[in-house]
């Protein structure tokens, strides 16, 4: 069998879904900072969502088995916390899978990552675009999304939270 | 081997009270799964809940790790006794109803981040590494916590009600986030993190006018002091880790 190189490696990552979010993968989430390959052995390094995220364990095995089925032999997953995930980290191109996938994408944080007590952002539905719409809930059904509902075609929807 | 000096030992001390009070709350907050008064609030406490036990999971592998003695995140979560825990009295309290439960939310959630944004500079790179992303989740417990305040606050007769005798009940409770310990100076000067006693005005900063927008009156300083910072905890505490520790207990070293 042939020695993996990194590109390869990256590219198997990018076929890597997110449990939670299927339509994207693991690469589109941001969260795989670094990918080394060498001698078959893989050193992938992720920075995790959310601290408390259930998915995180997931990710790291699905990462292991993607690797070890393109013959790596070892696949060493580190985690690094600094700095801390953003969703600005969130590639263009998987912001309008989550669109089509009825998930609101976040809105960009910028580079002051401000955010006042009562911070409300315009989030239009990614199902009919209407910026009418209002906030059901800060939680969803994953700490990264929040409830919304549009007020124009009468639809819930989920948003990604900026973070 | 690592030898523990005085400097490590406030170090270590002061690590373990910001990992205990993010455990403790979590533990209480996920009794709130499937009790929430309407689905969203469900799922929105346990949410929460979630995050500061990831918060707890992260600073207790790093108290672990500090400590030298091979204890792990479990290990510190599930087998220790009540005098070893050091968190925040407020946050072993009974939850009672959603307005005290919330107002408690507010509260803490307030005082962490203005903490985690200070120890994000911390000279502990982990620990600034925890408290970096901590900050981002605790923004969004504030701002979920706040809302409700207001809401309740400035709501129905009876909402104000239950509002007001929370903030009574719990505001005594909030002098033990910035009363001082003997560890402070130690940990300041290493510049590990700053003495909490320096928190206080930025945190009346960020409460005072959101409880004013909620009507509430807010009591006068009182001579009491809780001290579950310095391991002397409320009959509660008990009857917390009985439950949260069971399961350990009852099957020594289980996994699952």
């Amino acid at each position: 069998m042939s020695t993996l190189t990194s590109t390869q490696a990256w590219d198997i990552l990018n076929r890597v879904p997110d449990p939670e979010i299927p339509v994207i993968s693991v690469t589109e989430l941001g969260i795989v900072r670094d990918v080394q390959a060498a001698d078959n052995i893989v050193d992938v390094v992720v920075t995790p969502t959310y601290s408390g995220c259930p998915a995180t364990e997931v990710i790291e095995r699905s990462i292991r088995e993607a690797l070890t089925a393109a013959g790596a032999t070892q696949v060493r997953v580190t985690t690094r916390l600094a700095p801390a995930w953003t969703t600005d980290w969130i590639e263009p191109a998987a912001q309008e899978k989550l669109r089509a996938y009825g998930i609101a994408p976040p809105v960009a944080r910028g580079a002051g990552n401000a955010q006042p007590l009562t911070f409300m952002a315009r989030v239009d539905c990614p199902r009919c675009g209407s910026a009418d719409t209002e906030r059901l809930s800060q939680f969803g059904a994953t700490a990264c999304k929040a409830l919304y509902r549009c007020r124009s075609c009468r639809e819930p929807f989920e948003y990604f939270k900026p973070l | 081997m690592s030898t523990i000096t005085a400097a490590n030992a406030a170090h270590l001390e002061y690590v373990l009270r910001i990992a205990d009070t993010s455990l403790i709350l979590g533990q209480r907050l996920s009794e709130w799964c499937g009790h929430g008064p309407v689905i969203e609030e469900d799922i929105a406490l346990t949410n929460v809940a979630l995050d500061l036990i990831g918060q707890a999971r992260l600073l207790l592998t790093h108290v672990g790790r500090l400590e030298g003695k091979g204890r792990d995140e479990d290990r510190l979560a599930f087998l220790r006794t009540e005098p070893q825990y050091r968190n925040l009295t407020i946050v072993e309290l009974p939850n009672v109803d959603f307005a005290r439960t919330i107002l408690r939310n507010f509260l803490v959630a307030a005082w962490q981040r203005e903490l985690w944004q200070k120890l994000a500079s911390s000279t502990d790179t982990e620990l600034a590494a925890i408290a970096g992303k901590a900050l981002k989740e605790t923004r969004y417990h504030l701002q979920h916590a706040a809302d409700w305040t207001v809401r309740l606050g400035d709501g129905t007769e009876e909402s104000h009600a239950r509002m007001q005798k929370a903030l009574d009940y719990l505001w005594p409770y909030t002098a033990e986030f910035f009363s001082a310990t003997a560890e402070d100076a130690a940990v300041e000067a290493a510049g590990v993190g700053p003495a909490w006693a320096t928190l206080e005005s930025t945190w009346e900063a960020v409460v005072r006018p959101v409880l004013e927008v909620a009507t509430l009156a807010v009591p006068a300083r009182m001579p009491f002091l809780s001290r579950g910072k310095q391991g002397q905890h409320t009959e509660s505490m008990g009857h917390l880790l009985t439950e949260m520790q069971y399961l350990q207990r009852t099957y020594p070293g289980g996994t699952w």
